[in-house]
């Protein structure tokens, strides 16, 4: 994995923010805060434009006195780090079979259409990044899509141009 | 109608606040565990209540608890798992969302069985507005005293924390969650040595899926007896089901274990029949690793008989011509679907989702994934469907975790049950790139 | 002590001893090959699936066969316990799939590269393999990179033992390079660009059963069949200075720590005598060294079976071949 390091991207914490990564890595006994380096990813993450540049995980390295390389090697495994810049929103599509069996294909179809993005791009505007996942636990309201923290479920394509209008119109959270 | 023992309360407004669960009865559990109960005593009503662990692999709960180590001065760790993931699953995520004291509460007594001071709710990290509730919820039962120093006096100090994953199918596997729970890379573990005896930070753990957890809250507070008189002789007790794919109504139904397949289908409580008036094709009645049945063996077994949500029945005809209850995902399909196409959509998933640890695993899903494509796509032939069976066959049993078997399963039993299709993607290619088998089969064949 | 049998041979072991060392006590053919399991990294192990073997009976407790096959490198052996290995046709079929499986990304380059003549993966796919291939899809693909100026990774030739991850966790105080991604796409990676460099980090090559790691500074000098291994040692104050010197003539061509016949660093004083960067890399003289005499390479594999042990090879091979 070869990573074009383009751009300092190590977001500045406030100290709420920090007390919120120490109040995670109170939670576990000590000498085990290692355990908190997922959670403080997304913390970061969500600080730093919902993505992970390797200077922003360094820094979560020297918070949880760890290698720089271990904390590479959980956010490579994990698919919700993001480690390239993304769009101010992001549509996270379930396209795993029960999505599929109601209409997942053509919901992405129609957002690249719509967008015209394809999955994994973002918009030439840096408004929205289009990606699918695999299952994310919503196979009896599907078609779906993760957005920020929240799920949009029963779409149709009228609800997928609401969500992008209410996104266009800043109703909801962005990443940046 | 059934009774229900999980979802009795779910609909009643605020449920999920500390005060209404408890004004629903909520915490008699903890109360009875800890005031009249030792916590052998819990362990064995467990144990007589024969609950299969609800995750899916349906280990009995009790006896996974009995092979707890207990060394002196050691501490225990509890750790629920709820990295549902399982395409065709989302009940515990219902479950936790909806009425989140009830896991709480079962964690409680099941922390006080094992005696565990430290215990963690491992939540898949897409469910982020779930852990929110849990932790709220958390809050508020450390502030009833529920949780914390000395729980209603009875000496029994209990911390309760929720922790995220990252997006990893695999950390639902239990060493896997340990590892990614001590902030590693979610790769299971080589075994033995099994958690029980040395799991989070090396000390014995027990991993139990939510359902599981919440279950103990009834076998507590009615007795195992009580809870015996549910379900079958083998499928003792309630089941959360999740079904979709193409039902008229999807969700998260709590059943009797024993009620029939057709009426779960077709029942107006359930699934209120296939979407559109369309005629069923398949059923993957457990969570997307477990065999696909074709039509004919839905609601009759090979024998004839009522097939029945239950553990036995749906496994009756063992692989040939059963499958198995899983996690209770239950995916239905209808004539449209084409099981090619499926196929490879969930071999897609295990390649996806292997961790990359084993040589069967990693390079195995990442084959099939490939022929299936190549199938789905009119690029294949006859050999790839052989090629297929025998890569699946391969990677059984030769894993490390069952992830492997979760990826040769579907393969296997939709090449044994519908081969036709197979056959058919490969003698009309065109007809294959331009959709689906069950839309375009009856125009071409 | 437990006794175990292992393909009709038993043997008496220390209890808590894994199935493959039990074997390893017999030797000969009775082993199973081991591709990640090592004996001298803590914690190796269960991941390449070639060492499985059918547990005909778990113990003489409880003498039911077990249902699949077991990692022998991971599995404690148990008193009664019968084990078989090569007389297996389950072992047999499910070791040639495992064999398969490593190799359907292989890219088959041992024509260049490096570790032919001395490769696990050439010796099982010899035992193990078969002559073609069902794989039809395009292969997966990394470019070589640099890890260090003395460490060539060819991660198309990575087996993902984690081997190399562990030295670098065991031997040196900062690791810098880990396995990254996940599935079929999981890789050795620095994931940005940084130099392994640390005086023990040479021995990652040593303990690489395939040609992913290489010493940049023995890199297309020569096969290793037409060296000549030599057991030689010097002073030095990082290590315990005893190697294998690989000569053509009068010149040493690369250093090496002194393996036994599993490929596993040997022991010296009790403990691994793995060696240093400064001896591995940067003394090549003759006059560097104290020439102790040839080394015995006692190994399967055509570095041993064609050059300097065997004056007819096939001969011995062919009994191999069923």
């Amino acid at each position: 994995m070869k990573i074009e390091v383009t751009q300092k991207s190590r977001p500045v914490l406030s100290a709420e923010k920090m007390a919120e990564i120490q109040g995670v890595i109170s939670q576990f006994p000590e000498g085990k805060s290692k355990s908190a380096v997922i959670r403080i990813l997304h913390i970061v993450e969500e600080e730093a434009g919902g993505w992970l540049s390797p200077d922003t995980m360094d820094m979560v390295a020297e918070i949880l006195n760890i290698q720089p390389i271990e904390v590479y090697e959980v956010a490579t495994f994990y698919t919700m780090f993001n480690l390239n810049p993304v769009g101010k929103y992001i549509f996270e599509v379930c396209r795993t079979g029960p999505c599929m069996l109601v209409g997942s294909d053509n919901i992405i179809e129609y957002i690249e259409n719509k967008l015209d993005v394809k999955v994994g791009g973002t918009t030439a505007d840096g408004m929205f990044t289009l990606k699918t996942a695999e299952c994310l636990g919503a196979c009896g309201y599907g078609p779906m899509l993760q957005c920020g923290k929240h799920y949009h479920e029963h779409l149709t394509p009228a609800k997928v141009d609401e969500l992008i209008d209410a996104c266009r119109k800043g109703e909801i959270k962005a990443n940046f | 109608m059934g009774r229900k023992l999980l979802l009795e309360h779910i609909d009643v407004p605020s449920i999920e606040t500390f005060d209404v669960y408890r004004k629903n009865g909520g915490y008699r559990s903890v109360e009875k565990a800890l005031k009249t109960m030792s916590p052998e005593e819990v362990v064995e009503e467990v144990k007589k209540a024969n609950l299969k662990g609800r995750g899916g692999a349906g280990f009995p709960t009790g006896l996974k608890w009995s092979f707890l180590a207990k060394p002196e001065g050691v501490p225990r760790y509890l750790l629920c798992n709820a990295d549902e993931s399982e395409p065709g699953t989302f009940k515990d995520r219902y479950l936790m969302e909806k009425i989140p004291h009830l896991l709480i509460e079962g964690m409680i007594v099941s922390s006080y069985a094992l005696g565990s001071n430290l215990s963690y709710i491992y939540i898949r990290g897409e469910y982020m507005w779930v852990l929110e509730i849990l932790e709220k919820a958390i809050a508020e039962a450390y502030a009833k005293g529920f949780l914390g120093k000395n729980i209603l006096g009875s000496g029994f100090d209990l911390d309760l924390r929720v922790a995220p994953g990252g997006g990893a199918y695999i950390c639902g596997e239990e060493t896997a969650l340990i590892e990614s729970l001590e902030g590693k890379r979610g790769n299971p573990r080589i075994k033995p040595p099994f958690p029980a005896v040395k799991g989070l930070w090396g000390c014995p753990t027990v991993v139990n899926n939510v359902e599981s957890l919440a279950t103990v809250v009834p076998i507590i507070n009615d007795g195992a007896e009580e809870y015996t008189k549910l379900g079958t002789d083998a499928s003792n007790g309630t089941k959360l089901i999740s079904a979709c794919g193409n039902v008229t109504r999807g969700g998260v139904y709590e059943i009797e274990l024993g009620i029939s397949v057709e009426e779960f289908i077709y029942g107006d409580e359930w699934c209120r029949g296939i979407a559109n008036n369309k005629k069923i094709k398949a059923l993957v009645p457990g969570g997307s690793s477990v065999p696909i049945l074709p039509a004919h063996l839905i609601t009759k077994t090979a024998a004839g008989e009522n097939r029945l949500m239950s553990y036995e029945s749906l496994a009756d005809g063992g692989f040939a011509s059963g499958s198995m209850l899983g996690s209770g995902g239950f995916i239905v399909f209808d004539e449209d679907q084409c099981i090619v196409r499926n196929t490879w959509n969930f071999a897609r998933f295990y390649a996806h989702e292997s961790c990359g640890q084993c040589s069967p695993c990693r390079e195995g899903t990442g084959w099939m994934e490939k022929v299936l494509h190549r199938l789905e796509n009119g690029k294949g032939n006859m050999r790839d469907i052989e090629l297929l069976a025998d890569i699946n066959k391969k990677i059984e049993g030769n894993t490390i975790c069952p992830l492997g078997d979760a990826a040769a399963w579907p393969v296997a039993a939709a090449i044994r049950h519908f081969r036709e299709e197979f056959e058919w993607h490969v003698t009309h290619p065109e007809d294959a790139v331009k959709g689906n088998y069950g839309l375009l089969k009856g125009i071409t064949v | 002590m437990v006794k175990v049998t292992i393909d009709g041979i038993e043997v008496e072991v220390e209890a808590g001893t894994t199935v493959l060392n039990a074997a390893r006590k017999i030797g000969g053919d009775v082993v199973p090959p081991a591709m990640c399991y090592y004996s001298k990294l803590e914690g190796s192990g269960g991941k390449c699936r070639t060492c499985l073997v059918e547990v005909a009976a778990g113990s003489a407790n409880d003498p039911r066969p077990m249902p699949k096959l077991v990692a022998s490198c991971s599995t404690p052996v148990q008193d009664g316990m019968v084990i078989k290995n090569k007389t297996s046709e389950k072992v047999h079929v499910n070791r040639g799939a495992v064999t398969e499986f490593l190799l359907i990304n292989h890219p088959l380059d041992c024509p260049i590269c490096d570790q032919a003549g001395e490769c696990h993966l050439q010796d099982l796919g010899f035992e193990h393999g078969a002559s073609g291939t069902r794989y039809e899809e395009e292969r997966r693909t990394f470019d070589p990179i640099d890890i260090g100026n003395k460490i060539k990774l060819h991660m198309n030739r990575c087996i993902l033992c984690y081997r190399c991850v562990m030295v670098a966790n065991q031997l040196t105080d900062k690791r810098v390079h880990g396995v990254l991604g996940r599935g079929d796409h999981a890789e050795i990676s620095t994931y940005i660009s940084n130099a392994i460099d640390n005086d023990f980090s040479g021995n990652m090559i040593d303990v690489c059963p395939v040609g992913a790691l290489t010493d940049k500074t023995f890199r297309f000098k020569s096969r290793v069949w037409f060296l000549k291994p030599m057991e030689a040692s010097r002073s030095c104050t990082k290590c315990a200075g005893k190697a294998v010197v690989w000569m053509f003539g009068e010149e040493i061509y690369r250093v090496t720590a002194r393996k036994d016949k599993y490929g596993e660093v040997e022991d010296n004083d009790g403990k691994p005598a793995w060696i240093c960067n400064d001896c591995r890399f940067d003394h090549k003289n003759v006059s560097d060294w104290n020439i102790e005499g040839p080394r015995k390479i006692n190994r399967h594999s055509v570095i041993s079976a064609n050059h300097y042990e065997k004056a007819n090879p096939l001969e011995n091979n062919t009994k191999k071949i069923k």
